[in-house]
């Protein structure tokens, strides 16, 4: 598939070749699982695998509470204590299922920042990253409307808060926002949408995955070096690649394992620790609580969207605080385009890799603030990073790739690989090199 | 032939029908979306509550009650003469909404405070608690102007319910109110 040269699927069996004649399903299922992946892919290289099961698990458990929950205003809070202390083993599910999300998010941050920071995103592979950036919008407004079905306090204000900033859009702004939540306020009429939402868009995110995986399965992997592939002869693909059954499938199960260990001991012993106490009070619409704040992985973008206290010309300070924040996420989609370096992997980009760094330092800083209340000096470290966070993606990224001189890439992912690991290491295969 | 004369002036038969077809076929699929789309809006029984009456009698000058209405809050509040007299008391040029926000009375009136309060007397306030920024419940009797403050993100509203400081654009707004009979208040 990704025109790496490799073998093809031959069917054996005459059971086998009936059914390949009829459907060739083995034959893909072959090629999606023997694909060549380039063999000096790092531990950063994991988080899709994560993410896989991070979306099955999230499926399953959340049918799984659906069985239990009940979507009505009068009974969504009662029908949630009701898991917790009713049904059998209840309480596991739902921990799973809540702490599931945040598992989710830290791994589609670790992988979106893994895909900056080695040139993921570069031809040939820009699709991959839409579809990639695409899927993270829908795994937030799923996340965000999951939030609410519990009906406490901070799911109801979230949701009053979240849906108040397509208010802020000029002309058809208070139609929409009513439009969204079937009356003048989140009532009834938006916790029942809302669930059958939340119930559709992990579907569709299933969906938005296969064409993920299939793009980058087009275009091959990328790895650290940014290097691609020799495409040469069957060769040196060989030198280069080793099949991802079942070398990287076993190496991202190892890591699995490892992350579900810490994933279970906050299920068990910390299920709440991410979470916040109010939204253990029944949803109340005439108080609000003295500080609402989003779930963690919303914090950056919330702490954007409260930085600009500001009008900036004709645009008032509410809708410039939306467009912020929705620019924000937007502008990562764009990078493709925006990085003008002919070098992939920020590993040759010197200059690159401090400002990198300095964009994970933003990205922790307004998760921090995000948190705070919106005070001084909360406010003026937010709006710095802000504009730290644009900076990067429509200053730093177009104009380094003018400025910067890069160091030199190695002209073979074979030749990476054996500057780090002993050609002997067992399974793999090494071309002699041009020098010997 | 029929359609040579057509195809002289750029187009066959076959071309119109093809364009109306599918021009047929866009309009017939955009009603058949319309109904899905629609069902989102606001259902009859949300649309039958937009009117009720509360006895506001027994609050007491410098109190405040809320009550539900449409889901969410309306302030009635029975002001104080020194609330009155620091509402009167700012310039209008101090005001960064300078509207009055009154659903009873024209739009664009000035943010006076006898343009915001119900009745003669200034004495009655009332309006939708809710804050003109993302819409959270501002608290009373609290922020720098002795009258509400949102705790969300901090916007401040005097004691005429203006927004003084803060992200919030627009004053808290006015909802159509009025006095039935003694003590009894309309709103809707």
């Amino acid at each position: 598939m990704s025109g790496i040269p490799h073998d093809h699927y031959e069917p054996s069996s005459n059971a086998e070749k009936w059914l390949e004649k009829r459907l060739p399903i083995l034959g893909l299922a072959h090629a999606t699982l023997t694909i060549p992946t380039p063999k000096n892919l790092n531990w950063m290289w994991i988080w899709g695998i994560v993410l896989t099961f991070c979306l099955v698990m999230q499926i399953v458990t959340g049918i799984v509470l659906v069985m239990h929950y009940t979507p009505d205003t009068s009974l969504a809070f009662a029908s949630i204590e009701h898991i917790m202390r009713n049904v059998n083993g209840g309480w596991a599910i739902r921990y799973v299922h809540m702490n599931g999300a945040s598992l989710f998010f830290i791994a589609v941050y670790l992988h979106i920042f893994r895909g900056l920071y080695y040139g993921s995103y570069k031809p040939p592979r820009e699709i991959t990253w839409i579809i990639g950036m695409l899927i993270y919008l829908l795994m937030m407004a799923t996340a965000f409307m999951g939030y609410v079905l519990p009906w406490g306090q901070m799911s109801f204000w979230g949701a009053t808060v979240i849906t108040g900033l397509f208010g802020a859009i000029p002309v058809v702004g208070a139609d929409l926002q009513t439009w969204l939540l079937g009356g003048p306020s989140v009532e009834n009429a938006t916790l029942t949408r809302f669930f059958s939402l939340h119930y559709l868009l992990p579907f569709v995110i299933l969906g938005l995955v296969v064409l993920h995986i299939w793009a980058f399965h087009t275009t091959g992997n990328n790895n650290p070096t940014g290097v691609e592939v020799r495409r040469t002869s069957k060769a040196e693909a060989q030198a280069d690649t080793l099949p991802f059954w079942p070398y990287f499938v076993m190496k991202d199960l190892f890591a699995l394992v490892f992350i579900l260990v810490i994933f279970a001991a906050i299920v068990g012993f910390m299920p709440n620790f991410l979470g916040h106490p109010d939204n253990y009070i029944e949803a109340n619409p005439l108080v609000t609580p003295a500080h609402i704040v989003p779930e963690w992985y919303f914090l950056p973008f919330y702490a954007i969207l409260r930085a600009i206290t500001f009008d900036i010309l004709f645009i008032d300070s509410k809708l410039g605080g939306v467009l912020a924040m929705f620019g924000s996420i937007a502008v990562m989609a764009f990078v493709p385009w925006l990085d003008t370096s002919r070098v992939r992997s920020g590993r040759y980009r010197p200059q690159f890799k401090f400002w990198f760094w300095g964009l994970v330092v933003t990205f922790f800083l307004l998760m921090w603030c995000g948190g705070m209340p919106a005070e001084q000096p909360f406010v003026i470290i937010s709006q710095l990073a802000t504009l730290y966070w644009f900076g990067f993606f429509l200053v730093v990224l177009p104009v380094l790739g003018v400025i910067e001189t890069p160091t030199q890439p190695p002209a073979t992912i074979q030749e990476d690989f054996e500057a780090h690991y002993d050609p002997n290491t067992g399974g793999t295969r090494t071309l002699p090199t041009p020098a010997e | 032939m029929a359609h040579a004369s057509d195809e002289r002036d750029g187009g066959t038969r076959r071309d119109f029908l093809f364009v109306a077809t599918g021009a047929a076929g866009v309009v017939a699929g955009a009603a058949a979306v319309w109904p899905l789309v629609n069902q989102m809006n606001p259902s009859a029984d949300v649309q039958a509550l937009s009117t009720i009456r509360v006895d506001v009698s027994a609050v007491e000058p410098g109190s405040q009650i809320t009550v539900k209405f449409l889901g969410k809050p309306v302030f009635v509040r029975r002001r104080t003469e020194e609330d009155i007299a620091a509402a009167d008391a700012e310039p209008l040029d101090a005001l960064p909404d300078p509207l009055a926000r009154n659903a009873n009375i024209e739009s664009d009136a000035p943010a006076t405070d006898a343009n915001r309060a119900l009745d003669e007397t200034g004495e009655w306030l009332v309006m939708w608690g809710v804050c003109t920024h993302l819409g959270c419940v501002p608290l009373s009797d609290a922020g720098d102007y002795g009258g509400w403050f949102c705790p969300c993100h901090g916007s401040h509203y005097d004691t005429a319910g203006r927004i003084r400081r803060g992200p919030a654009p627009e004053n808290l707004p006015i909802p159509v109110a009025e006095f039935v009979e003694d003590g009894v208040l309309q709103l809707g």
